[in-house]
């Protein structure tokens, strides 16, 4: 077979990244643009990150959107590590596939249902919306990809490590924290991971089950580009993607260090 | 469970000073009363009693599927027997979970913690009793020493060599001073010849230590080498127990000899019994057989011979007739260096096993592909078996 890059290689692969990393240059170059217009090109200016600090109600939404996000997402790596020890562990109980079903299915069902669901219920709890309301709903829905990341990892964990350590004296809940969570650590985190960045960018059922104050980041982009796209909102999103990016690129860095280390 | 009552023979090599489950006052580290084990309908271990003695090393041998390994895990605490008793030391283990039990495991796959250094193997169980540091560190490099893996400490598992790793579970595994440490299929995963150095190196080990060990496995040289006494298992049973010579020199079933070593076994009928002597008719040997043997068979009962393959000797001219005696054509040759294996098609169409040790660097006229040859042995060569 033909090795190396090939024209036909090197188109597609342009006009793949094109597709998918065209948008967000044009993006963080215009966050930098100086006219108020978004689509004409003023000159360079940092004035919109100026502005955008001095923005309160934006600076409200990140700094509501982080906390449930880390929020939420704690919780739902604690209840999918359950879910995902319950599906691997557990061996076959009654009603294994439903359990199982259940979990997967908020993955594929429709997140406007899955919003619209959330909010009768609280409704007909009383529960009034709001931070809490959000949270609580992330964390559920997010929970299931927390469960799915982190059974992968545990059905590959050999179970006789557990037994050796009981075998050593060390009491099985014990066992589980000393042994088998160090081992499956790293699912956990990006089990966390992505439970946060999906928290972070979720705009459906956000809408649905927030309430005053609860406002997100995304709910308020989102109503304000309604009004006109700002630069502000450029600006924004620009240190959003940097934040993701530097994230994803210290996970890996860190990665890269463990195996070297091990 | 089937030993059968005969005057101990002169076997084999064996401790003679240390028989203690002849000793009727002895009483057993480990006992296992009518333990019976099922899962899913299927019984992995069938109604076993069994005792082990302190400072005994004991082995488990059968094919896979046996339920040997299912009698060391219930020991460790990892099953529970569905009836039955299993005591250490006079206590009842029911109910007492794996990590209450004083005994230790050494897996198969040697289940080393990935994210904890040699040392900190090792001081795993030290740790879970509450030792205090200083002394943690003490036996941690009184282990390493034991092991012969001083400088290793801080290495990961799997930073290590095959051998390496076994001596790390073993090290892992006795540093709490176990009052028995329990041993699965423990060289398995290891080449041929460092499995025969760490055959010899767990002896001494286990002398060294007075530990009781017990041992599971599937390979019967590994059982013979090491152990005091094997207890040959079938689907779910124990066959025989005995020291390693007994259980090859005088097996008591055509399992255990077929099982243990190789064998040659023919059938035939006892034509006379006096209880020092067994006279056999067989199609196989026109002379007949003579066995010297105590069993009062009756007259025309069918029973087997089972001779090992070098207790036959190979003849190029012929003997004089009479008992033993069996004539055929070499059909192949094995040569092993140390031993050479004859397989020897009888006239009966039969293929016999005979072995010879090459004792000498050479021989004025080898035997050859081809050649007649007779095959005799001695009248105490062979047991007679009735199961």
């Amino acid at each position: 077979m033909k090795r190396g890059l090939t024209t036909f290689n090197i188109a597609s692969l342009v006009i793949g990244f094109g597709f998918l990393y065209l948008p967000i240059v044009l993006l963080v170059i215009y966050s930098f643009n100086a006219s108020r217009l978004v689509t004409v090109w003023g000159g360079f200016s940092t004035k919109w990150y100026a502005s955008l600090f001095r923005n309160e109600q934006l600076l409200d939404a990140i700094w509501v959107t982080f906390r449930i996000g880390l929020i939420s997402a704690t919780i739902a790596t604690v209840l999918g590590t359950f879910a995902a020890v319950a599906l691997v562990r557990a061996g076959r109980f009654r009603g294994r596939t439903l359990f199982s079903g259940m979990i997967f299915a908020p993955l594929v069902m429709p997140e406007v249902i899955l919003g619209l669901s959330l909010l009768l219920l609280f409704v007909s709890l009383g529960l009034p919306r709001g931070f809490w309301t959000v949270t609580v709903s992330h964390a559920t829905v997010t929970m299931c990809y927390a469960a799915v990341v982190i059974q992968a990892r545990l059905s590959a964990f050999d179970r006789q490590l557990e037994e050796a350590a009981q075998d050593l004296g060390c009491p099985p809940i014990k066992a589980f924290f000393a042994i088998t969570l160090p081992n499956i650590a790293p699912a956990v985190a990006a089990a966390w991971m992505l439970a946060f960045t999906l928290s972070l960018d979720d705009l459906v059922i956000a809408s649905f089950t927030s309430g005053p104050g609860s406002t997100t980041l995304p709910m308020r982009i989102y109503s304000q580009v309604r009004l006109g796209v700002s630069p502000e909102i450029n600006a924004v999103s620009t240190l959003l993607i940097g934040l993701v990016a530097t994230g994803v690129i210290a996970v890996y860095l860190f990665q890269m260090r463990k195996r070297r280390e091990a | 469970m089937t030993e059968r009552s005969r005057p101990r023979l002169n076997i084999g090599a064996v401790r003679s000073t240390f028989a203690p489950w002849a000793d009727p006052a002895a009483k057993p580290l480990v006992r296992f009363e009518n333990v019976v084990k099922r899962f899913d309908g299927e019984t992995a271990v069938n109604g076993v009693s069994l005792d082990i003695y302190q400072g005994e090393f004991f082995a488990l041998l059968g094919p896979s599927g046996c339920g040997k390994t299912t009698l060391m895990r219930l020991l460790a605490g990892f099953e529970t027997p569905d009836s039955g008793r299993i005591t250490l030391a006079g206590e009842d283990l029911a109910g007492k979970p794996p990590h209450q039990r004083p005994v230790n495991m050494m897996f198969q796959s040697y289940a080393l913690f990935p994210h904890l250094s040699v040392e900190r193997n090792i001081a795993f169980g030290l740790k879970q009793q509450g030792m205090p540091k200083d002394q943690i560190a003490d036996r941690v490099t009184e282990m390493l020493a034991l092991v012969r893996l001083d400088g290793l400490a801080r290495r990961k598992p799997h930073q290590l060599s095959g051998g390496q790793r076994q001596r790390v579970a073993l090290a892992r595994a006795i540093a709490p001073r176990p009052k028995m440490l329990l041993l699965d299929e423990p060289l398995a995963a290891l080449d041929k010849k460092l499995r025969e150095e760490t055959q010899f190196e767990l002896m001494a080990l286990q002398q060294q230590l007075g530990m009781t060990f017990l041992i599971v496995t599937h390979d019967q040289e590994e059982a013979m080498v090491t152990a005091d006494r094997i207890a040959v298992m079938r689907s779910g049973e124990i066959v025989q127990i005995g020291r390693p010579a007994d259980v090859y020199e005088a097996p008591n079933s055509r399992y255990v000899a077929d099982f243990i070593g190789d064998v040659n076994i023919f059938e035939g009928k006892a034509e006379f019994a006096d209880g020092t002597t067994v006279r056999m008719s067989s199609p196989e040997a026109p002379g007949g057989f003579d066995i010297v043997e105590d069993d009062l068979l009756d007259v025309g009962s069918t029973a087997w011979l089972a001779v090992r393959p070098e207790k036959i000797e190979v003849h190029l001219d012929e003997p004089p007739p009479g008992p033993n005696r069996m004539a055929g054509k070499i059909e192949d040759i094995g040569y092993l260096g140390d031993w050479t294996t004859y397989l020897v098609e009888l006239e009966s169409g039969r293929t016999i096993r005979a072995a010879r040790a090459n004792a000498k660097r050479f021989v004025d006229r080898p035997v050859d592909w081809d050649d007649k040859v007779w095959l005799t042995f001695a009248r105490d060569a062979g047991v007679v078996l009735t199961q």
